[in-house]
């Protein structure tokens, strides 16, 4: 008979190997996506897109992650989706970085949003993977604060009021760390066993906390 | 643009719609927090708050 502790320690082995081989992946997908959403984002500053075709990449890319990845996750289409998802929001960038780089330090604004963001995913997923802390605890707060986040996303719509952009641009900056830590350590501890969705939502809080951080870093820097 | 406006109302509606499932699966079975799981979530999100309103201050000056 087989000792019982070598059985537990070789389970706990491919357990850890299994996860290693989820984030590798997941990382490798996430840069290559970054590049390419950032190819396509350059591409629609070049050609001015207007902000109807930007609002027709968030529909479609919403109808991607809604009714497409869902079936396609588990096949390599799935990768091919995701790349069809991050180029379309990408290249929807385009009249955001544009009015940007019209303001007098849009450039700079833009350069330091970008390594911004950047800080803060390598800062809080290098948290998440040294602590090694389960932070599944925080998905009903998380949840429930992008919905708070969208609720008023939606009054500002109509209202008007730029501090009230203000509020909620600091509020998603928070929230969408927070998902970073969340998914970070779904992955380190099995709750994500596919790298196609661990992707998908990392690269949505990275986009998100880019838009956010240039929102409140041009307005600082243009009074 | 009116039609704009709307049309990103229409947006959020449908990411609100999107996100419910979500939010109402997490708030039903997250784990409960155990001792010093919140000061551990604290932690970086303080030093995000910090970078980040350095970052507008660098920028202002």
């Amino acid at each position: 008979m087989s000792d019982p502790r070598l059985q537990m320690s070789s389970v706990s082995q491919a357990s850890v190997l299994a996860t290693n081989k989820v984030l590798r992946n997941t990382y490798a997908l996430l840069s290559a996506t970054l590049i390419f959403s950032a190819l396509m984002a350059a591409l629609s500053t070049v050609l001015h897109v207007g902000h109807g075709t930007s609002l027709i990449c968030s529909f479609a890319a919403l109808a991607l992650i809604w009714f497409v990845l869902p079936r396609t996750a588990e096949s390599a289409a799935g990768i091919a989706v995701v790349f069809a998802f991050t180029g379309l929001l990408g290249f929807g960038l385009g009249p955001v970085l544009n009015f940007y780089l019209n303001m007098a330090h849009g450039a700079q604004a833009i350069a330091t949003s970008l390594g911004g963001t950047a800080v803060v995913f390598i800062g809080l997923s290098g948290y998440a993977l040294a602590t090694q802390r389960d932070f599944s605890f925080l998905g009903g707060f998380l949840f429930s604060g992008l919905m708070v986040v969208l609720l008023a996303a939606l009054a500002g719509i109509f209202l008007n009021m730029p501090g009230l952009w203000l509020a909620i641009n600091a509020a998603v900056i928070l929230i969408f760390s927070g998902f970073i830590l969340f998914d970070t350590s779904r992955i380190i501890n099995g709750g994500v066993t596919n790298y196609v969705i661990a992707t998908t939502s990392i690269y949505l809080s990275i986009y998100n906390i880019f838009i956010s951080l240039l929102h409140l870093v041009g307005f600082a820097g243009n009074d | 643009m009116d039609w704009m406006k709307f049309a990103y109302a229409v947006l959020v509606v449908a990411l609100l719609i999107f996100i419910f499932p979500a939010a109402k699966y997490w708030l039903k079975n997250s784990p409960k927090a155990e001792r010093g799981d919140w000061q551990a979530f604290l932690l970086p999100i303080g030093l995000v708050v910090l970078f980040v309103i350095g970052l507008m201050w660098i920028v202002s000056q």
